[in-house]
């Protein structure tokens, strides 16, 4: 697809890593082009090299990386060998990138319209009145609302998928012929993910400019690609246009990443008919309000009224955006934060309102396992040591319980020498099933999993579902599986409650939901899951 | 039901890398390592003072008051030997050799530096976890502290010692209360953020109880920036300790000291600078060490300063 003289061609590409790392090349011999007019996604799993190729392109390469050989032309030049002025020249005029943080990509202390009109400061003679109307024309071409009012607002006063929209108004602003987005909807939900998508491809439609899209999530890559890239340890695997890549993969890495990523189709499901493990009976968490001190603030309603019921062997999911109030529910049944008012049963004992001295002997009966796998082991203990905490805080005795974690280990697919080792010594899939096995240890009834997978890659993630699932049964766990990813709902859960604002807009079986959402919300939510037409693959249950 | 074996390439975890211990990347920043150099020779000299040359710091003689460095005088020994003793630094207005109580001013001040470091981190520490975990007690003892910080630290230590004999431990006290409250707001700051850490929270849904998960969890964490922060201390009261003397408010003045060295010098400074000159050589010298030292440690200790790769 790719014409006579495409925006961006990369020949031949290498970008050397400092030595010591764990290999020679963050991105070797790379070569593919992106045409005008064209969304070319390049799609790899962490440390493939793919925000490595962004950067380079850029000319925004951290120091201790080198380019080694190759060429990128940008419009026929070579902007490998530009001087750092000329690159300074080209990017915002021919070239601009966007970056996945736009929380922390704007300028805190800068009103949006001076964000915007930076650009312009910098590249053109623009006087200030003809760069005021420029930035309000911009503006209202990716959608913002009231414009006049933005321009003069600051980057804490509007929603992510806002600011999202002013980083990329800021890059068309000069309209360049290549836009780099690297993981541009990553950190937003997925309503504003679907706005933000869209308005990426109006725009690229309308001025006709060649984007190179960096994302990890083939349901994006489904939804706006035109061709695909997909990389591997900083090789190129895979080229080809979108149908043929997410159809008819031909290398088996590409067929095993997209035959990872779970269907939006639940499973058919029996029900449960277990007993009950865990239920929340008008579950609230209030925050602000009351103070002695000061007039009652700003109430925030974290979550209000929620009634959740897990049975052993079930695994119920709650489903929402950031904000929803998940998280909190989540934390409150595991005592982490005070709810403020409700019940909480686990088993016949009623947890809400226990005071920490008795609350004690109920916490092992609920354990958590938490989304950053990299934070949720202590840096400076051995694995070993961190799963026997429990435990023996329970007054088992250590070489029991150490003996118990080496099972363990092996029941997570860890070796049982690993127990020695410090957590920095694992990747976040292993780490996280360390985590899993730290929560067992206990032997609780509850699981709570917050997030577990979504800090991790496709590939890995259906691995520790698929252990997640086995622990499930092999222990008949009550499972509560917090999560925003609904196509992994739709394969891990039971039963789902939808959450919007700290309050359960919908609850059902998973299958039922997802048939037939019946609550606004939900169905705005689905509509919004990206790549939702798209079918990869084979389906996720390779069972 | 069996838990189906995992593909090998997964399960396998990357062999240990031997990373250099903390000890050798610290001692390989210039500063440190010139710091430090510095530190240990005053401590040396300190320790080994009576063997340096000197005589009794604190022996009067009426005879040699004032004199210039360099001077020689003849010491009538116990056995009635006579030997020939150089002045090097020259004697103060009591005709005190200088250079003995320069050399012996080192044990007081490196003494002083130290304790002080050690008590505030020690007490700062204890309150500072305390006020960053148990969120009632919080409030009141920031307060308290704030409150204390209001108070000039000069003026604080003058207090203390007027309500008290003056003598080594009452400065020491004097130093160490105005310099808790900075300990207490850098581990309380430290708790805070980390409190926040799943592996906090983990460690509490296993049941950790209260004070182990403060020692186990949140206090190494503390420990980096504690010896940055104990090094500045130090330094700052070796400093303190002089000005006190300086003022006559510290040490007694017969016990050598560098603030006190210079105290005494003082009235004669125009005619006699050699009576304040070694004293400020040495404490300038001193102080600088110690903070380079410091500022070291906080390169490669602070996690916020440390070079990352």
């Amino acid at each position: 697809m790719a014409d006579a003289s495409p925006v961006l061609a990369i020949n031949g590409l290498t970008v050397r890593l400092p030595r010591g790392s764990d290999r020679p090349h963050a991105v070797e011999d790379l070569t593919f082009s992106v045409g005008a007019g064209e969304i070319v996604c390049v799609v790899g799993e962490s440390g493939s090299g793919k925000s490595v190729t962004a950067q380079t392109v850029m000319g925004l390469l951290p120091r201790e990386l080198s380019i080694g050989a190759g060429e990128i032309r940008l419009e026929g030049e070579d902007v490998a060998k530009a001087t750092p002025a000329r690159l300074r020249d080209l990017r915002g005029t021919r070239m601009a990138m966007i970056f996945q943080e736009p929380m922390t990509a704007l300028n805190p202390v800068m009103t949006l319209g001076d964000q915007i009109a930076e650009v312009l400061e910098i590249h053109t003679d623009l006087s200030e009145a003809d760069r005021r109307q420029r930035v309000l024309q911009v503006m209202r071409s990716v959608h913002l609302p009231e414009p006049e009012r933005l321009i003069d607002v600051y980057p804490h006063q509007i929603s992510g998928g806002q600011r999202q929209r002013i980083m990329i108004a800021a890059a068309l602003v000069l309209d360049p012929a290549l836009l780099i987005a690297d993981e541009p909807t990553t950190a937003l939900d997925v309503t504003t993910q679907a706005q933000i998508l869209k308005l990426i491809r109006e725009l690229q439609e309308r001025r006709g400019t060649g984007v190179l899209f960096i994302t990890h999530d083939f349901g994006v890559v489904a939804d706006i690609a035109h061709r695909v890239v997909v990389m591997q340890s900083g090789r190129v695997v895979e080229i080809g246009a979108r149908d043929e890549i997410l159809r008819r993969p031909q290398s088996p890495y590409t067929r095993m990443l997209i035959s990872s990523v779970p269907s939006l189709k639940p499973p058919v499901r029996t029900p449960n008919a277990g007993v009950v493990a865990l239920a929340t009976e008008r579950l609230s968490k209030t925050y602000g309000g009351r103070s002695l001190i000061f007039r009652s603030g700003r109430v925030v309603r974290a979550a209000e009224n929620v009634d959740i019921v897990v049975r052993r062997g079930e695994t119920v999911g709650i489903v929402g955006e950031s904000g929803s109030g998940k998280t909190t529910v989540a934390r409150c049944i595991a005592r982490l934060i005070e709810p403020t008012s409700g019940v909480i049963r686990i088993g016949d004992v009623d947890v809400a309102r226990l005071p920490e001295s008795r609350l004690r002997a109920h916490r092992k009966h609920v354990q958590i396992v938490f989304q950053d796998p990299y934070r949720s082991l202590n840096p400076r203990r051995t694995v070993g040591a961190s799963i026997i905490e429990g435990p023996v805080n329970f007054g088992m005795r250590e070489d029991e319980a150490r003996s118990r974690a080496r099972e363990l280990m092996r029941l997570v697919g860890l070796g049982p020498e690993v127990l020695s080792r410090y957590p920095h010594q694992f990747s976040g899939g292993q780490r996280q099933r360390i985590a899993i096995a730290r929560a067992l240890a206990m032997e609780p009834q509850v699981l709570i999993a917050d997030e577990p997978v979504s800090a991790l890659d496709v590939s890995v993630q259906a691995q520790v579902l698929k252990l997640l699932d086995s622990v499930r049964q092999r222990f008949d766990l009550a499972v509560l599986f917090i999560t925003h990813d609904l196509r992994v709902a739709a394969q891990v859960c039971d039963r789902i409650a939808v959450m919007q604002q700290g309050l359960v807009v919908e609850e059902g079986p998973t299958a039922d939901v997802f048939r037939a959402p019946r609550h606004p919300y939900t169905r705005a939510l689905f509509e919004a899951a990206p790549g939702r037409l798209a079918e990869f693959g084979a389906p996720a249950d390779a069972a | 039901m069996s838990v189906e074996a995992l593909p090998a390439e997964i399960a396998e975890v990357a062999p240990a890398a031997r990373r250099p211990g903390t000890l050798r990347i610290v001692l390989r920043n210039p500063s440190v390592l010139i710091g430090a150099t510095i530190v240990a020779f005053l401590a040396i000299v300190g320790v080994v003072a009576p063997w340096l040359g000197t005589i009794d710091p604190a022996e009067i003689n009426p005879v040699f008051r004032n004199k210039k460095p360099g001077v020689e005088r003849t010491i009538r020994g116990d056995d009635g030997k006579e030997t020939a003793f150089v002045h090097r630094f020259g004697t103060d207005s009591l005709g005190r050799d200088v250079y003995s109580r320069v050399v012996y001013g080192a044990r007081v001040s490196l003494i002083i530096g130290v304790t002080v470091a050690v008590l505030s981190v020690a007490v700062g520490l204890t309150i500072g976890l305390i006020a960053g975990y148990i969120r009632w007690l919080d409030g009141i003892i920031m307060r308290v502290m704030d409150g204390l910080m209001a108070i000039p630290a000069i003026l604080l230590a003058m207090g203390v010692v007027s309500l008290s004999r003056a003598g080594l431990l009452a400065v020491v006290i004097a130093i160490v209360i105005p310099e808790i409250p900075r300990v207490v707001r850098l581990v309380r700051a430290i708790v805070l953020s980390i409190r926040e850490e799943p592996y906090v929270e983990a460690a509490i849904t296993v049941g950790t109880p209260t004070p182990l998960l403060l020692v186990r969890h949140v206090l190494p964490n503390t420990i980096a920036p504690l010896i940055v922060q104990g090094t500045f201390i130090c330094g700052s009261a070796i400093l303190i300790e002089a000005i006190l003397s300086f003022l006559g408010i510290g040490i007694p003045p017969e016990t050598p000291t560098w603030g006190n060295i210079m105290a005494e010098g003082r009235s004669l400074f125009r005619i006699h600078p050699h009576n304040i000159f070694y004293p400020g050589v040495c404490l300038a010298f001193a102080v600088l060490a110690i903070n380079m030292l410091g500022d070291g440690l906080r390169d490669t200790l602070d996690p916020r300063f440390a070079k990352r790769v």
